[in-house]
């Protein structure tokens, strides 16, 4: 057993932990973060992703250990003071999600898509996110959602969507 | 529109129905407040892991469960032997001939496994990890027995067997015949005086349904009675099964599905490991969890398609067709599960598709070989059917030297022929097709693309344009109950709603149809509250609970808003029936008087008078002053049983550049019209088409679960088994054209197949339409570069998803997983 400590969503937890378990599991299992979700076993679906150090990484292939010290933010942190984030907001709009059980992590992966990229085309979106698989919406909804929260993110466009102030 | 007398119609609330709400489900979906059943934790809850077969076929000789056991934190370690008298079989609910031979399917094998990834034994601990580690210390001494993966060998002259106690692999042999029927002609005659026959071979590759939560169950024992969470689309199903399955008293087992992570019809099972968490949980008394790994559930929950299809087509010169055959071999896989054989027979009525046929025969062997079992997966059946006729109908065009549209046009129902019935029998509601191919058309800029293609042709550009038609129609709403009986399946085919109106005069809508990401909650709520004229935000839907839904035939089929959404209408109309008389008795009024308008019941032509349904809610809480001898409630219930299928319909255009030098497919536009009759959210029509068209582009271009000659699937992974990503599929210009359906009360089609059914033959009959003029007539699905790359500059259809001698060919991993090697597996060569 190791101990780690770390910081998620705002609060720090410090555990004992074993050396081989994976973030998403210690998020889940130890930590009752359940909205991070497992969809896969070698990293290809993305349903796991999260924010590690403001960077979106697949907790199925981060080990605990290896967080220890770090800023995690999960999509129970995202939203700020009771409103929505605007990736949030933008995927309910568009219709981005069915299920819904890929939803944590593409919002998140879209979440870093955006910072590194404020104005995505729709071929950027796309690429963007070809790491989070989604087997509900044809991913259409989805590109509009990451462009309108872009949008919103910039602040540059007309709002559309009625986004708080 | 009919003007109300004392209000102007402009004054009533704007109807939901029709209306883009945003969806109620999303709240709890995009903040992680979700309750998936691998979320649930309870007190003292042990975790279990399966050990699994690593051989297709073979005899259990021994399990040796001792180091297993003996790990740290292991409860139990249980075997087939421990469960062989209490495991009974898992059912097969669609016994599709009398003389149906079905093999039995133990949840956890007993003497012989099947399939790779069947069930051998149970490992119970404390955790999931203690579980998951004690798999690998379970000890199976198997003798392996010869493998059938093929269909065509396992139906040939002296076949190995799949099954060691059956003398065949064929389960069952059903046929439709038109002429015998009487809804058609004699079909060998119409095939004898027809100018043109055209025969083709087609194979629809083997697909995994690939929902993204993986399945999960958790089963709590609480006195006598168990409560089962369950990642499933069929808690009711599942319930009913269940109590015949293992002798849990129905009413002893309440089962959930709380938010299920899609399905596509791969949650409509009744799993092994379902019974066997059950089982265990009351072997042990405690609590049990079973979470599924996405390996495991790529090789063990069931797959779909895999059919070989002989087809042949008879035309007369000009164009008219005049006969159509089916002869189809359908892998059932190693077991028979829910509905597997009923899958192909759903099939059986759609292969004539949108065309007048006079004459039609329908013939399919269900085959059983050592792979996973096959069973509905999004279209179950139709989609099959839809792209057989939809590619032989390009073959005939091409035969007669004619546009592929033209002949389709020439041969489809015309929109003043409705109601027409098939030569299959059925009888189609109602659409436009030409004015849905019309718009298609208009929608993808044929006319400019027609023209890019001829350019191509004539430059000899390296990338090559095509276009592809499917104009398609579809049986939706399952099931009239009376049809299904005639089949003969286990069940109806009804819906059940019921509606609960609460003191607050807010409303409970309960509904049997249970989703899973189909947005059930946001549309019925648009239904009831036109229905009862209460504020959208008011209704609260209720589902995929037995103790709460009682009755119920949940989510398959396009069946939820047809079936089940007709049942909350009606069960809406009855409570506004029963409110009339409590408003009449309130506003001492016949009730023949009183108008319901917005909610609000009035004396017609009495300005100023009225109570809203809602206020009669608490006044009938109270039922202080209540109409002698009528019961304080205005709760009502409603099952709607179907008369008839719903026929939604429609024409997708695929534009597909190809690259002849490296193979390379790509979509360059596709469009699409549906007909799905009246659309009550459009948001959530145009998502599931989306959706639809994802998954059916995915059978052209990507996807196949692949086994090896000693029966390992060897795309056992997302890392080979390819669910397209964001950045694999095109942008899609979808439209509709509404023909309601006169068969339900709402006028609704069913949508949630559409685009999978549709999509697939479009896809491909572009990328034939590129490379036909390069002597390319057909390529096996799924259209991998190699593939395309071989039909064009090597002939034929692009062969075997690889061949012999590359690092793809199936055989590579054999000898060092089961230590057997076959003539086929060998044939990897060199490596």
């Amino acid at each position: 057993m190791t101990q780690i400590s770390v910081r998620v969503d705002g609060v720090t937890y410090t555990d004992e932990v074993e050396p081989r378990t994976l973030l998403v599991h210690h998020l889940r299992e130890r930590l009752g973060k359940v909205g991070t979700v497992v969809g896969c076993d070698t990293s290809n679906c993305g349903a796991c992703t999260v924010h590690r150090d403001g960077e979106a990484v697949k907790s199925c292939t981060v080990l605990a250990v290896q967080a220890d010290g770090s800023e995690v933010t999960t999509i129970e942190g995202i939203a700020q003071n009771g409103s929505l984030h605007p990736m949030q907001k933008a995927f309910h709009e568009m219709h981005g999600l069915q299920c819904g059980y890929c939803t944590p992590g593409m919002i998140m992966a879209s979440i870093d898509l955006v910072a590194d990229n404020p104005d995505p085309s729709e071929h950027e979106v796309r690429e963007g996110i070809e790491g989070n698989l989604c087997r509900c919406t044809g991913y259409q909804n989805i590109v509009r959602a990451v462009q309108q929260a872009a949008a919103e993110m910039r602040g540059s466009t007309p709002d559309t969507l009625g986004a708080q102030a | 529109m009919t003007a109300v007398e004392d209000r102007p119609a402009t004054a009533g609330p704007a109807k939901e129905v029709g209306q883009a709400r945003r969806r109620k489900e999303d709240a709890r979906l995009i903040t992680g407040k979700t309750t998936w059943t691998d979320n649930l934790v309870l007190p003292g809850m042990l975790h279990l892991a399966v050990v699994r077969s690593p051989f297709a076929h073979a005899k259990i000789l021994a399990v040796d469960v001792e180091a297993a056991r003996s790990a740290p934190n292991v409860v139990a370690v249980l075997t087939g032997q421990d469960f062989k008298e209490e495991q009974g079989s898992i059912p097969c609910a669609w016994p599709v001939t009398p003389d149906m031979v079905n093999p039995g399917h133990p949840s956890v094998a007993v003497e012989e496994v099947n399939h790779v990834g069947e069930a051998v034994a149970v490992i119970v601990a404390r955790s999931k990890a203690a579980a998951q580690d004690a798999v690998e210390l379970v000890d199976v001494d198997y003798h392996p027995l010869p493998v059938v993966v093929d269909m065509e060998r396992a139906t040939g002259a002296n076949p190995d067997l799949c099954h060691d106690h059956l003398d065949t692999n064929e389960s069952f042999r059903w046929i439709f015949d038109a002429g015998e029927a009487g809804t058609g002609q004699n079909t060998d005659e119409a095939f004898a005086a027809a100018d043109v026959v055209v025969r083709r071979r087609f194979v629809q590759q083997r697909l995994i349904p690939a929902f993204m939560e993986p399945r999960a169950t958790v089963v709590q024992p609480q006195g006598d009675g168990y409560t089962m969470w369950s990642s499933t689309q069929v808690p009711h199903i599942l319930r009913i099964m269940l109590a015949m399955i293992t002798g849990v008293p129905e009413h002893k087992l309440r089962v959930i599905a709380p938010d299920v992570g899609g399905g596509f019809g791969g949650k409509l099972q009744v799993t092994p490991e379902e019974v066997l968490t059950l089982l265990v949980a009351r072997k042990l008394g405690k609590p049990v969890k079973w979470t599924e790994t996405r390996s495991e559930s790529l090789m063990s929950a069931h797959h779909g398609r895999d059919q070989i299809q002989h087809i042949e087509i008879a035309a007369d010169r000009e164009g008219n067709v005049k006969g159509l055959k089916v002869h189809l071999l359908a892998d059932m896989g190693a077991y028979l599960r829910l509905v597997s054989p009923g899958v192909p027979i759903l099939g059986a009525f759609m292969f004539p598709g949108i065309y007048k046929f006079p004459a039609y025969r329908f013939d399919c062997q269900g085959v059983f070989t050592n792979k996973t079992p096959t069973d509905a997966y999004r279209g179950a059946g139709r989609p099959e059917a839809t792209f057989a006729i939809e590619r032989i109908m390009d073959e005939l065009a091409v035969e007669l030297d004619m546009d592929p549209l033209e002949l389709r046009r020439k041969n489809w129902i015309g929109a003043q022929e409705f109601p027409f019935t098939t030569v299959a029998g059925l009888e189609y509601d109602s659409g436009d097709y030409d004015e849905a191919t019309r718009q298609a058309l208009e929608l993808l800029g044929y006319d400019e693309l027609r023209a890019e293609q001829q350019r191509r042709r004539e430059t000899n550009d390296p990338v090559q344009l095509g276009i592809g038609f499917s104009t398609f129609t579809e049986m939706c709403g399952l099931a009239p109950s009376r049809v299904l009986g005639s089949h003969p399946y286990g069940a109806g085919g009804w819906e059940h709603a019921s509606i609960r109106m609460l003191p607050t005069g807010k409303v409970e809508v309960v509904t049997g149809s249970t989703p899973h990401g189909q947005g059930h909650e946001t549309a019925w709520s648009q239904l009831v509250a036109d229905e009862l004229g209460v504020p959208f935000e008011d209704v609260e839907v209720l589902h995929g609970d037995t103790a709460i839904s009682a009755r119920g035939l949940d989510t398959y089929g396009s069946r939820s808003l047809v079936v089940g959404g007709a049942a909350v209408v009606n069960a809406a109309q009855k409570v506004v029936a029963k409110a009339r008389t409590v408003a009449a008795h309130l506003l001492e009024a016949s009730e023949e008087d009183l108008q319901f308008e917005g909610g609000t019941f009035s004396v017609r032509g009495t300005p100023g008078t009225g109570v809203s349904i809602q206020e009669l809610a608490l006044a009938t809480f109270a039922a202080h002053n209540f109409p002698e001898g009528v019961e304080p409630s205005l709760d009502a219930d409603a099952t709607f049983d179907p008369v008839n299928f719903s026929f939604p319909h429609g024409t997708h255009v695929c534009a597909m550049e190809v690259d002849t030098e490296t193979g390379r497919v790509s979509i360059r536009k596709y469009a699409c019209v549906d007909d799905v009759g009246k659309i009550v959210n459009p948001l959530i029509v145009e998502g599931q088409v989306h959706g639809g068209l994802a998954q059916g582009i995915a059978q052209a271009l990507y996807e196949e679960a692949v086994y090896d000659a000693d029966g390992n699937l060897t795309t056992g992974t997302f890392v080979d088994y390819l669910v397209p990503s964001a950045a694999d599929l095109p942008h899609f210009d979808t439209a509709n054209t509404v023909h309601e359906a006169p068969g339900n009360p709402i006028g609704a089609k069913g949508v949630g197949e559409a685009g999978c059914i549709a999509s697939t033959p479009a896809v491909v009959n572009a990328a034939l339409d590129a490379v036909r003029h390069l002597g390319v007539s057909d390529i096996l699905m799924p259209l991998t570069p190699e593939r395309v790359w071989r039909a064009i500059h090597q002939g034929g259809d692009g062969g075997d998803r690889a061949t012999a001698g590359t690092n793809a060919y199936g055989g590579a991993q054999t000898e060092t997983t089961t230590g057997v090697s076959t003539p086929e597996s060998s044939l990897g060569g060199d490596r």
